[in-house]
């Protein structure tokens, strides 16, 4: 028993430990621990087309989870105010954008955005006053979008969890002392939901910095981290890989540890998928 | 009111890139390829009654992605299990976070692991060293297994630990003292009170697994194809969207599927453990 539970946590970690090792590797070989080095940090990032993926990639996870830590905050105060009919009605929208595969999702919107963009684009330039007209195009807006779906669920799923755990006294000795609504959710509620807010923000972060095939329909010209690592992996395995890889791996390591410090201490229960 | 303000931005998100996107997935689906590729608008069945052409991935993803989730089931289980009754308490909390931050982190980059180690230059390798030449791993059904298991089993032991936590360990005492032997009272009284984790967990990974892209792309190279390597082959090389569209759809649809066969058999669990502990 206990055997088998330490191979598991083995067979869980020995992969990634490796591509961590020979991240390090002097020599090209994966079989082969040739020498220290960190060459191939430093090969990997002085490519521009790395770097700029990284950026895109912090632009988009930043600006999604931030819109969908808001919005979804927002759905999920609302939603604990809604008749039974309005909240059966979100809890099956938001089931439906965690459960649907993220291929479809990524069809559904590139399908979508670009019927609606190509019914846009023409109307922009008939009301365009100047030569050239501006044309929206696939890019940073369709990738936030895509993905604010999927984490604005998450979030509000995560900050309902925490609502449903606020006791309603505070909440009406609030009222009884003739505070304004506003000002009892600034007070009393806002600092009590906010480690599950900041918690959510995290997970945002961490999906849309980690996902790869939503991106890969959508993103029209811009490329994002996982789709350059993709890319790269298709052309051949090296340590240049390894070095970005584990960068990912360390950038998603420090998100996912933040959420769970900031999830733990009320509920003893650990982050859950 | 306020609730309605409050509600808009999530409603109008739900609305533009939810619903539209899905209502135009669906129009495409019935619709025709334009000779150029892209979409002509038509009311046809064409894209359906092409659907056979695609057997291959359909057959490989409703195949693999069952038996992927039974072996992650058999890995998780006993992990699970000694996580919820048999580690000591006060490291109980730190096992556990270690089996959930993998899942968060890149499946990209855990995915890319195994093809490094089953790749020539990795395992395949060493064993040459040790005279045994030749051998493939990758681009094999063993490796999209291997993957599919590697990726998800954090997800197969989590809901299998919770519903093992709330387990009383009186009841396995009680077995014991009324004789019935350790594999009966395994067999007897924790797994069926488990059975909720179970099934929240082959459905979990087997959906998540009907859309799968990056396992069987990158270990499977293009020999053991899913739906979803059909779909991104559709839409980004071929470009026939209709057809891609009709294909989305037709896995929603399965998705549904599993989806209500497996809520379900958990019911039905549910019912019946009530039942049992009267």
């Amino acid at each position: 028993m206990r055997a088998f539970v330490v191979a598991a946590y083995l067979f869980l970690y020995a992969p990634i430990a490796l591509v961590v090792l020979f991240s390090f590797n002097a020599g090209r070989n994966a079989s082969e621990f040739t020498g220290f080095s960190v060459e191939w940090y430093g090969k990997a990032f002085s490519n521009t087309f790395l770097v700029q993926a990284l950026q895109n990639s912090l632009i988009i996870a930043f600006v999604s989870a931030v819109l969908a830590a808001i919005f979804g905050t927002m759905a999920a105060i609302a939603i604990e105010r809604m008749s039974e009919r309005a909240r059966l009605v979100f809890d099956g929208l938001f089931a439906a954008a965690i459960v649907v595969p993220g291929v479809v999702i990524g069809i559904a919107t590139l399908v979508a955005l670009v019927t609606m963009l190509g019914l846009i684009n023409p109307l922009i330039a008939g009301v365009w006053p100047g030569e050239n007209p501006p044309r929206i195009g696939l890019g940073y807006f369709s990738v936030i979008a895509a993905h604010g779906l999927f984490t604005m669920a998450v979030v509000t799923m995560i900050v309902r969890a925490r609502i449903a755990g606020l006791g309603r006294d505070m909440v009406e000795a609030s009222g009884d002392l003739y505070a304004t609504p506003f000002g009892t959710f600034r007070q009393i509620v806002l600092p009590q939901i906010l480690p599950s807010i900041v918690a959510g923000f995290l997970l945002a972060f961490t999906f849309s910095f980690d996902d790869f095939i939503v991106a890969f329909f959508v993103s029209g010209s811009k490329t994002t981290l996982p789709m350059y690592v993709f890319a790269s992996i298709r052309r051949g395995v090296t340590p240049e890989i390894n070095a970005v890889a584990t960068t990912v791996l360390v950038a998603s390591l420090f998100l996912i540890l933040g959420a769970h410090f900031l999830m733990r201490p009320r509920s003893n229960k650990p982050v859950e998928g | 009111m306020i609730t309605a303000a409050l509600a808009a931005p999530a409603a109008i998100w739900l609305f533009l890139f939810l619903i539209l996107p899905f209502c135009a997935m669906l129009v495409f689906a019935f619709g025709k390829r334009a000779p150029e590729g892209g979409y002509q608008a038509a009311f046809t069945l064409e894209q359906f009654a092409n659907l056979p052409s695609r057997a291959a991935a359909f057959w490989n993803t409703l195949v693999l992605a069952p038996i992927g989730a039974l072996l992650c089931l058999l890995v998780a289980y006993p992990v699970a299990y000694y996580l919820a009754v048999k580690a000591p308490p006060q490291r109980r909390m730190i096992l556990v976070a270690l089996i959930v931050v993998p899942f968060w982190t890149s499946l990209l980059v855990r995915t890319y692991a195994w093809m490094y180690i089953l790749g020539s230059r990795g395992l395949p390798n060493l064993l040459d060293l040790v005279g045994i030449a030749d051998v493939r791993m990758l681009n094999t059904p063993g490796a999209v297994l291997l993957g599919i298991v590697y990726g998800y089993l954090p997800l197969m032991i989590m809901p299998i630990y919770v519903s093992l936590e709330k387990l009383d360990l009186r009841l396995l005492d009680a077995s014991a003292d009324l004789g019935a032997r350790p594999a009966s009272t395994f067999f007897g009284v924790t797994v069926p009170l488990s059975m909720p984790g179970v099934i929240t967990g082959v459905a979990l990974v087997t959906i998540l697994l009907l859309g799968e892209y990056l396992i069987p792309q990158l270990l499977g190279g293009g020999k053991v194809f899913f739906i979803g390597n059909a779909l991104v082959d559709l839409f980004l090389q071929s470009r026939n969207w209709p057809f891609g569209s009709a294909i989305a759809v037709t896995m929603v649809a399965v998705v549904v599927i599993v989806l209500a066969v497996s809520m379900r058999i958990a019911w039905r669990f549910a019912g019946a453990r009530r039942v049992d502990l009267v």
